[in-house]
């Protein structure tokens, strides 16, 4: 079991936002309001760090805007949170980046008209060359430009996207849109790397390839929290595990605790989750069909 | 019918005052849309600021010309900061809404009968080019056969080509930057650029900036190369002839607003030619029961749209443009 391999959380009870002996992320009171619609109400959360952390949930839990709110990409209605003990209240996006904690999107966001190694130029932080006034100087940022290429040029490689290096990243295909997401925001060389559904539409084989993406990340001592809807991903690859529905979070713990609780069986799969689809689909189509013919047997 | 006059006249338009005034507002275009994806509809406003910038300091306040520059230019920058501030923050359209309202705003300004003191109303200002004129450092004009310069416009030509061969050079500097790659990340997508920790509203006003001052620099070419500057000659379609022009030569190209703006008046004038030609005389080719020659010079309007819309469907990315880059936004 990997929780059981990585002994930060060994102790830590399975209850919702309890405390962890190394949290990078801390969040209290943290609400967003949709209209009359309360998207996220979340009382404490913390995040440990070095782990995978998993945040799953029914459609509509409210695991995006989470996400959005923590990354600055959106502001919550109340509520402060911190990221390696510094606040990150009225922090803008792109400082939140920098300070470590980089995202990748839902729905994958690459730069179709820029081939694959400019888009993994691009996550470089701090490149002279994107200055104003020495940018049309070129022996200004030349040597920082050589070194950005080969860490990239390493990352393509560790991600199998090399062969891909001069196409238009908009000639991917959805999968190893994902992978470029996330090579690119490693780039940006983070503590906490946070995927937004990193298995959405990728197909099975390059799945296990991301698979071990995702635990190569912890394994270099970066904390990693994702969203997913894949329960032999979360199984296989998490630490830790929190559950999200109706914006709050209702149960939190290693993957076994977490799939055993009656609580987010329910909340997470719904009350009929035993019954089979097909089966049921199955009898009830008999069981229409057998009223038709009756109907018919009688009107002759 | 004399092809010789048409073919001459049209040259003299491709290379004249007027194509390089449109070549400068067309590579503002494309640093603003082509490069960043910003839809600055008011590109004649920018030059209207940057003209009368110049012709106001001169004529009204009686400064030196290179302060009138100086300040012309400023006020470009001004201009862009203060449409940038409150509109880069949100959605690409109300940056068009903006700025389409603030030149339209400005045109009416510059040419009001309230401000004439200051802006000389529907006249204009004259009279601000003497100490331009004087740098001049030819004897006379040229006369290649074929088009003829005469003195005044030979040395506009020179200053006017010159900004815009230092345009395109410093565009083509900035582009192939990683500044300039991020300008184009911007374009494909702002949240992905601001996720990798870039200040996305900063390089926005950059652009806006840089943009605004090139539409400032054509303003400036105008009102020298006609001595006279009046609210009248910033109308809405000097910003689409841009945006004409900047499509005929392909967007995102550095190149391409040039030749598309020196293509455009090749274009409007021969047809221009052509038509007054056609209908004009006592025996027009023409008969004047189809097309009189007052309706002859809307005609090369009506062609010239006609060829637009030609060219988006059957070559969408403009004469430089990359066929395959284009059909990406197909997927």
């Amino acid at each position: 079991m990997p929780a059981d391999n990585h002994s930060p959380l060994a102790g830590v009870a399975a209850t919702p936002g309890v405390p962890k002996p190394d949290p990078i992320v801390k969040g209290s009171n943290i609400t967003r309001q949709f209209g009359g619609l309360k998207a996220v109400d979340v009382d404490h959360l913390e995040i440990q760090r070095g782990v995978i952390t998993a945040l799953i949930g029914p459609n509509g839990a409210g695991k995006t805007t989470l996400f959005n709110l923590l990354t600055g990409f959106d502001v919550p209605d109340t509520g402060e949170w911190s990221f390696n003990g510094t606040s990150l209240q009225k922090v803008p996006a792109y400082k939140v980046a920098r300070r470590g904690m980089v995202r990748t999107f839902q729905l994958t966001k690459v730069l179709s008209k820029l081939t694959v190694i400019e888009n993994m130029r691009l996550g470089a932080t701090g490149q002279r060359g994107e200055k104003f006034w020495s940018a049309p100087f070129r022996p200004l940022w030349s040597s920082q430009e050589d070194a950005t290429t080969r860490r990239a040029d390493e990352l393509l490689a560790r991600f199998k996207l090399d062969a891909k290096r001069e196409d238009f990243a908009g000639s991917l295909s959805g999968g190893q849109r994902k992978l470029l997401e996330m090579a690119r925001s490693l780039m940006v060389d983070p503590e906490l790397i946070m995927l937004d559904e990193p298995m959405a539409g990728v197909n099975p084989a390059l799945k296990q390839s991301l698979l071990g993406h995702v635990k190569s990340l912890r394994d270099e001592g970066r904390t990693v929290l994702f969203v997913e809807h894949d329960m032999d991903m979360v199984r296989d690859i998490s630490d830790r595990v929190i559950v999200m529905a109706q914006g709050t979070i209702v149960a939190e713990g290693t993957p076994d605790q977490v799939m055993s609780d009656q609580a987010v069986i329910d909340a997470y799969l719904g009350s009929h989750h035993d019954t089979d689809i097909t089966e049921m689909d199955e009898s009830s189509l008999e069981a229409a069909a057998e009223h038709e013919l009756d109907e018919e047997a009688t009107h002759d | 019918m004399d092809f010789g006059t048409i073919l001459s006249s049209a040259l003299a338009s491709a290379l004249g005052p007027t194509a390089i005034v449109y070549a400068l507002a067309a590579i503002g275009l494309n640093v603003h849309f082509g490069y960043t994806g910003l839809l600055n509809f008011g590109q004649a406003g920018f030059m209207a600021v940057g003209g009368f910038g110049l012709a106001v300091c001169v004529v009204t306040y009686d400064l030196p010309f290179l302060v009138g520059i100086l300040i012309a230019l400023l006020a470009t920058v001004v201009l862009a900061i203060i449409l940038g501030v409150p509109t880069l923050r949100l959605r690409a359209d109300y940056l068009a809404i903006a700025t389409i309202a603030t030149a339209e705003i400005l045109r009416l300004v510059f040419g009001a009968v309230e401000t004439k003191d200051v802006f000389g109303g529907s006249n204009g200002l004259s009279g601000f080019g003497q100490a331009f004129n004087e740098l001049n450092p030819y004897d006379r004009g040229i006369d290649i056969g074929i088009i003829s310069y005469r003195r005044g416009d030979l040395w506009t030509l020179t200053v006017g080509w010159s900004l815009v061969i230092l345009a395109c050079l410093l565009v083509w500097l900035l582009m192939r930057s990683p500044w300039g790659r991020v300008l184009r990340s911007i374009r494909e997508d702002e949240d992905a650029v601001r996720s990798l920790g870039k200040n996305v509203f900063a390089y926005k006003m950059q652009a806006l900036v840089l943009g605004g001052v090139f539409g400032g620099l054509g303003g400036i070419v105008l009102a020298l190369s006609q001595n006279n500057i009046k609210g009248s000659d910033f109308s809405t379609n000097v910003t689409f002839y841009a945006y004409t022009a900047l499509l005929i030569g392909g967007a995102a190209r550095v190149l391409g607003p040039v030749i598309g703006a020196m293509i455009f008046w090749f274009l409007m004038t021969g047809i221009g030619s052509f038509f007054s030609q056609a209908t004009g005389g006592s025996d027009p080719l023409i008969p004047s029961d189809i097309m009189t020659d007052t309706q002859a010079s809307l005609v090369r309007l009506i062609l010239v749209g006609l060829g637009l819309m030609l060219l988006m469907i059957y070559r969408p990315q403009g004469i430089f443009g990359d066929r395959k880059e284009l059909a990406i936004d197909a997927r």
